[in-house]
């Protein structure tokens, strides 16, 4: 009894009801298909995340008023979301809080106290803020009062026009870099660069525009304004506290180096002696990364792991359906045991039908996966992982086998007097 | 166990085998103690009234069931002691069994059926071919190899059964009722079948009870309550069969 005459039984055998081959196949392939796609998607997640926050500067540290403790502060706010990495401060007995200010930031660029600071940029914001040119009006949720080196530290370069220089936030002058969204919705398909907008009845001229960031998420990147930071706070946001102040070290080796320098030389500043009285934080984007790679990479696993419970199903679904089969068929194994067939072949007929299902569903469900991860799942681009195709399909062979091989052994060990008598 | 010197030894020597079904109170005895030899080229009738023990004596001497007690050897080989995988070796080279009903695996074509036990004997496709065709032919099937069962009357698929238990040349060819579910017809399409089978010099074994069925054989035993009653030689073991020797004569 050769092996491809086994192949051949096996096959008959489950062409024989094509309808309840085809629904167990379901079983796996849904199984296997949920496998792969679920962990492409959190793996798309996963590289969409890290992509986001690289998107923010990946050198750069930002530091915003710490908002807990004693008083109501303004202007506070950072970035979009983030929210949680960086510096804990907490309540407790806290001294006078201190607000950022912009001799804070000379302070922080000062060579031989923070040496490891390559450029510092205070940071004023007005949320919100209504533009208007020629009739065309927009709410522009993020403009930003800062310095040149902003542009860098925050990884936003211009692609048409220029940026602004120090000159211009020497002499306050009134020019803007706006966003692709702002310029989008304002010009349409006009150049704005040299055109002038009103802000907040204040009128700005459009020097550039920066690269399109894209979402990220959380709010839409692209919906800034960025503008020297004197002319800022003289027509938005007035001459009070900064909301932020970026600082981009030498190197990403660096990072860490320059955020304990920051902390020492604010420290200073502000009289902080213990931690828990700290007024500001800081945003590390190389902490950001790590926990938000720690994140996605648990998400992934409980995607993971939900997936793997449905290939279970898809196994029981086999033992069910090779259960049903063998008591079926029971009739037919006593004929075939009585003309001489081996345990072996009886074992193997079974096993091999076992395993064709889960093979031939495991491969159409990897086809679906590849198919499913070409579209956009919930505003995620799915990203395969070719271990995950190789282990889903390892895995729902193995179910064929293991799942198979009870009912198998249960027919193939059956007298054939029994099994003929059998109803 | 035995003296085996003898090159005429019998192809079926049991000794006084007995079957019990189940145990106790409720514990049946259909067979009690039948001791029973069969020549070769010998074609044996078992009579009996339903109950008398006939198909467990038949399931028996075809291997697939086991005695509870007594012993019993195939062509020389205490068929007792062997393992399973030694026993389906017997089973499909030394035995073909026709059953009462039919038991042919159903969306399998004829030709399919006959040559399922060359294949379990590892014989090669087209050998298996040549040789369940040969088969289908001599029972008169040759236009019907690829029908399915479904597709087959009664008779017809008794026929294809008979096929499949002549295509390995058994030593031992065992009915138990092949024409139980048949009308008189096709009931004597299987009998001429069996005689001739019979006159090429098969050794056969066939439960029947009905008269003119036994009257093909020739030899007839009598079972009663799982007991041999009477054992009758109708005709020589080497001889025709007696329906054949009297078209003969
Ligand atoms: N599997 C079984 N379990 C219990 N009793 C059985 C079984 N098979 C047969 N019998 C009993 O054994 C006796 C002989 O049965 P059987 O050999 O089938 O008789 P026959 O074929 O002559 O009609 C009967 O009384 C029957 O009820
Ligand atoms: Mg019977």
């Amino acid at each position: 009894m050769n092996p491809v005459e086994i192949l051949r039984f096996a096959l008959r055998g489950l062409t024989a009801n094509k309808m309840r081959s085809a629904l167990t196949m379901l079983g796996i392939l849904i199984g296997v298909a949920a496998v792969i796609l679920l962990i492409a998607v959190g793996q798309g997640s996963s590289e969409q995340i890290q992509q986001n926050i690289q998107r923010l500067g990946a050198n750069s540290l930002t530091i915003s008023p710490s908002t807990s403790g004693g008083g109501g502060r303004g202007g506070g706010g950072g970035f979009g979301g983030g929210g949680g990495a960086g510096a804990q401060q907490n309540s407790g007995p806290r001294t006078q809080a201190k607000d950022l200010t912009v001799e804070d930031a000379k302070a922080l660029a000062d060579p031989t106290n923070a040496p490891s600071v390559k450029s510092v940029s205070p940071v004023a914001q007005a949320q919100s803020q209504t533009a208007t040119y020629e009739g065309a009006s927009h709410a522009i949720q993020q403009f930003v009062g800062t310095y040149p080196s902003y542009f860098e530290a925050s990884n936003k370069p211009v692609v048409k026009g220029t940026y602004f220089y120090n000159d211009d936030v020497v002499a306050a002058r009134k020019v803007v870099v706006i966003g692709n969204t702002v310029a989008e919705d304002l010009f349409g398909t006009v150049d704005p660069v040299g055109k002038q907008i009103v802000v907040s009845g204040v009128p700005f001229t459009v020097v550039g525009v920066l690269k399109e960031a894209g979402s990220s998420g959380f709010q839409d990147a692209d919906d800034v304004a960025i503008a020297p930071l004197p002319a800022v706070q003289q027509s938005l946001t007035g001459f009070g506290p900064l909301g932020q102040i970026v600082v981009e070290a030498k190197s990403s080796d660096l990072v860490d180096t320059a955020q304990s320098e920051v902390t020492d030389i604010l420290n200073q500043r502000h009289d902080i002696t213990n931690a828990a009285s700290t007024d500001f934080r800081i945003l590390n984007q190389a902490t950001l990364q790590e926990t938000a790679a720690a994140a996605t990479g648990t998400f992934t696993v409980l995607l993971g792991a939900v997936a793997a419970i449905s290939l279970l199903v898809g196994g029981i679904g086999i033992t069910n359906i090779m259960l049903v089969t063998v008591t079926e068929r029971t009739r037919e194994i006593g004929i075939r045991k009585a003309i001489g067939a081996p345990r072996a072949a009886i074992l193997g007929q079974f096993l091999v039908e076992a395993t064709v299902l889960s093979l031939v569903g495991g491969l159409l469900g990897v086809v679906i996966a590849v198919i499913g991860a070409q579209f956009t799942i919930a505003g995620v681009k799915p990203v395969l992982v070719p271990l995950s195709i190789v282990l889903a399909l390892a895995v729902s062979v193995a179910i064929g086998l293991f799942f198979g091989s009870y009912p198998a052994n249960r027919a193939a060990k059956l007298r054939p007097i029994e099994a003929l008598r059998f109803e | 166990m035995t003296e085996m010197t003898d090159t005429r030894k019998p192809v079926l020597d049991i000794r006084n085998v007995a079957k019990v079904y189940g145990e106790g109170e409720t514990a049946v005895h259909a067979l009690r103690g039948v001791s029973l030899q069969v020549d070769r080229g010998d074609y044996v009738a078992i009579m009996g009234t339903s109950g008398s023990g006939k198909s467990t004596l038949m399931n028996i001497i075809g291997c697939l069931d086991v005695p509870s007690s007594g012993g019993y050897l195939l062509d020389g080989t205490n068929v007792g002691v062997l393992d399973d995988a030694r026993l389906a070796i017997v089973r499909n080279r030394k035995i073909g069994f026709v059953f009462q009903s039919f038991n042919l695996i159903p969306r399998m074509s004829a030709l399919a059926n006959v040559e399922l036990p060359l294949a379990y004997g590892g014989v090669k496709a087209a050998e298996r071919r040549r040789r369940a065709l040969a088969a289908l032919d001599q029972v008169g099937l040759a236009q019907r190899v690829g029908h399915q069962p479904n597709e087959l009357s009664g008779g017809q698929q008794q026929r294809v059964s008979v096929a499949r238990a002549l295509v390995t040349a058994p030593t031992l060819l065992l009915a138990d009722e092949p024409t139980g579910a048949l009308d008189s017809r096709s009931s004597g399409d299987v009998m001429r079948i069996f005689d001739g089978l019979s006159a090429s010099g098969r050794t056969i074994v066939l439960i029947t009870h009905e008269d003119d069925v036994a009257a093909h054989a020739k030899r007839v035993i009598r079972l009663v309550d799982g007991q041999v009653v009477e054992d009758v030689r109708r005709s020589p073991v080497s001889g025709l069969p007696p329906r054949l020797a009297e078209v003969g004569a």
